[in-house]
């Protein structure tokens, strides 16, 4: 029998929405689950196309928890824009339209026997969440397992509630920074680079995980192989305008890369060349 | 099969559109429309633009009358086949009221047959089959329309002013992927098309018209004439690995300068036969409660193609000429493992800038060389 999910993968699959959690003053986490027919398991680091009735469809990093297989989506939304907005404003009860998940994942099965170095910038902590709790559930796979998180202000973190339950683990290294100083912070000010400059690590035997913005997985990606790291073993999380997510519509080419087919996740021996062109 | 070859004149042309047409296929070739060789349905072979050939520059397109009746007589015009393949604008999907999600299936595309197909359509033809159904998850509706298309080819013998496709290894002999290859003759001995018979159902299609077996010598001038074209075509890409070339001229001045004649208009993005790119409108009906979505072709030079929150990533018109001409000849071979251009120069007739992409591949390889020296 045909499957219809490869014969149209340009059909939204309902799902509703059954928990809301606000993370900041503009983001949310949302729990969906399937109307009827669920989407395949996902691996840390893909996404789904998120639709929103009659408003519009955006790519959307996975932030559940890739243990859980009961056929729920967990995602983890910023404000940037009116389907975002949407999006944002869904609450429970809420049907959206889901297609994936696609992409390449973080792969972080690949790293065991390694050391795992994970630096998020704002939001992008939402895709590197499924890495930190893959790698906590199978934590005797690895070595040392460093999360170094940044935020404007102490309130943009995302996942507030599980960083400082994090904190209290002995088995994980964990530095949040915010750029500017605050009232009441207590922690490191500056970005994410500056905690990532005086980390040392074993460039034989580690492995980065960067998603943020731009310059800033620019940056720190700088930082790693200054220390040694080949760029084969920094991989970094891209995003780029994408309307179809399956290799079909071209919007989200960068240079020889289809950001949907061949990313998001990419090392950054691939990547890095193209990151250094402006407009590229 | 075996290929074998027959020779059809003129009234045999007629009959195979006819009884192409009498088998239920919706014949498409090209007509004189709009002052040029559009693409449009011929009810029958008297629709084909017999007497008219063009004359093409870089910025210019211009029908001419022939000396002859030849029908093939013309060079690629303004529309390509993807326009029947894989239309500008269809329906993705509705959502009805109880809230369910519809394919638009277009279950019964037409069928298609295609005549007078040139070498570089066929490739373009066969570089869309690789983008949309080559793929982890193909594109239904080009499958769909695809799977059950008829194509006569036609081998060229006249190529225009702005052809390469010599250069790109697509022309002017057309193939593979026929079902029939025309090559028109028209000598002394009268109007006639020596014809390549490819598949079963062209041989079917062959069998119900009145036609005379191809003698040795009328295969021998026909392969003479095509072989000829090839050293008439009016450009050609400078022979350097193109792959190569672009990636290493990611940071040329040349884009910059080609910028200032630019437009950006995306011309050559609606008449390029293998640009296949597309953005969706979502929209609802007046109750709000019915949804659809909407896939229209879109083009790498529309500023809000690259749009991500907070802006476009190419926002410079130099920039998304970049894009375009990189992809056409180079990172095409990245993503599916072949050359996006197939040599059919109409980005270059139909630029309003007269932009001429062999010309810029030129500069870029001599500014490369002169980088190296």
């Amino acid at each position: 029998m045909l499957r219809t999910d490869h014969l149209e993968p340009m059909v939204p699959v309902p799902h509703r929405v059954t928990d809301r959690w606000v993370e900041t003053h503009d983001s949310v986490t949302i729990r969906l689950e399937p109307v009827a027919d669920p989407l395949p398991q996902f691996r840390p680091g893909q996404f789904t196309m998120v639709y929103a009735h009659g408003i519009g469809e955006i790519p959307i990093s996975i932030s559940g928890d890739p243990s859980v297989a009961d056929g729920s989506i967990t995602h983890t939304i910023r404000v940037v824009g009116v389907v975002s907005e949407a999006l944002f404003n869904a609450t429970p009860g809420t049907v959206l339209g889901l297609r994936g998940p696609f992409g390449t994942s973080w792969d972080v099965g690949r790293s065991a026997g390694r050391d795992l170095v994970i630096v998020a910038g704002g939001v992008g902590l939402a895709p590197l969440r499924p890495v930190v709790l893959e790698a906590l559930a199978h934590r005797e796979n690895y070595g040392r397992v460093v999360l170094i998180a940044g935020a404007r202000s102490p309130q943009e973190f995302l996942f507030r509630k599980e960083l400082d339950d994090w904190e209290q683990r002995h088995d994980l290294e964990i530095t949040t920074t915010i750029d500017v100083p605050a009232e009441g912070w207590t922690g490191p000010v500056g970005f994410v680079t500056e905690p990532l400059g005086k980390l040392e690590i074993d460039p034989t035997r580690t492995t980065a995980f960067l998603c943020g913005p731009e310059p800033m997985m620019r940056f720190c990606a700088r930082a790693l192989l200054d220390k040694g790291l080949p760029d084969q073993d920094i991989r970094v999380s891209l995003e780029r305008n994408m309307r179809c997510g399956v290799a079909l519509c071209g919007h989200c080419q960068f240079g020889p890369l289809l950001v949907c087919r061949d990313g998001p996740v990419v090392d950054f021996h691939t990547a890095g060349p193209l990151m250094a062109v402006r407009e590229l | 099969m075996d290929q074998h070859t027959v020779v059809l004149d003129r009234d045999g042309l007629s009959a195979v559109i006819a009884t192409l047409a009498g088998d239920g296929y919706r014949v498409i070739g090209p007509v004189v429309r709009d002052g040029a060789i559009a693409l449009g349905e011929l009810r029958s072979g008297d629709d084909l633009p017999a007497g008219w050939g063009v004359d093409v520059a870089p910025g210019k397109y211009r029908l001419r009358r022939r000396e002859d009746e030849a029908v093939f007589g013309h060079s690629t015009g303004p529309q390509s086949w993807k326009q029947f393949l894989h239309p500008a604008r269809r329906t993705l999907w509705k959502e009805l009221e109880d809230g369910t999600l519809h394919a638009e299936a277009d279950e019964d595309p037409p069928r298609y047959a295609f005549i007078g197909v040139r070498g570089c359509d066929l490739a373009a033809i066969r570089r869309l089959d690789r983008v949309l159904m080559s793929t982890a998850y193909p594109d239904g509706s080009y499958q769909r329309r695809r799977q059950s298309v008829f194509i006569v080819a036609v081998n060229c013998t006249e190529p225009g002013e702005t052809c390469f496709c010599a250069s790109m290894g697509t022309g002017p002999e057309a193939g593979p992927g026929y079902d029939l290859a025309l090559t028109e003759r028209i000598d002394e001995s009268g109007h006639r098309f020596v014809v390549q018979v490819a598949t079963l159902t062209g041989q079917w299609v062959i069998n119900d018209v009145l036609h005379s077996n191809a003698s040795d010598e009328e295969v021998a001038e026909a392969h003479a004439a095509v072989t000829e074209a090839a050293n008439k075509m009016g450009r050609a890409m400078p022979d350097v690995d193109l792959r190569d070339l672009i990636r290493d001229s990611r940071q040329s001045p040349l884009w910059q300068e080609i910028a200032q004649r630019c437009m950006v208009c995306g011309s050559c993005t609606m008449v390029c036969p293998t640009c296949f790119c597309t953005t969706v409108e979502d929209a609802t009906d007046l109750t709000g409660k019915r949804a659809e979505r909407t896939q229209r072709w879109s083009s790498c030079f529309d500023i809000d193609f690259s749009y991500i929150h907070g802006g476009s990533l190419r926002s410079s018109p130099a920039s998304r000429y970049r894009q375009w001409m990189s992809h056409k000849l180079g990172t095409w071979h990245d993503q599916f493992g072949e050359s996006g251009c197939v040599g059919c120069g109409r980005c270059v007739a139909w630029c309003p800038a007269g932009i001429d992409i062999t010309e810029e591949a030129a500069r870029l390889a001599e500014g490369g060389a002169r980088a190296a020296d």
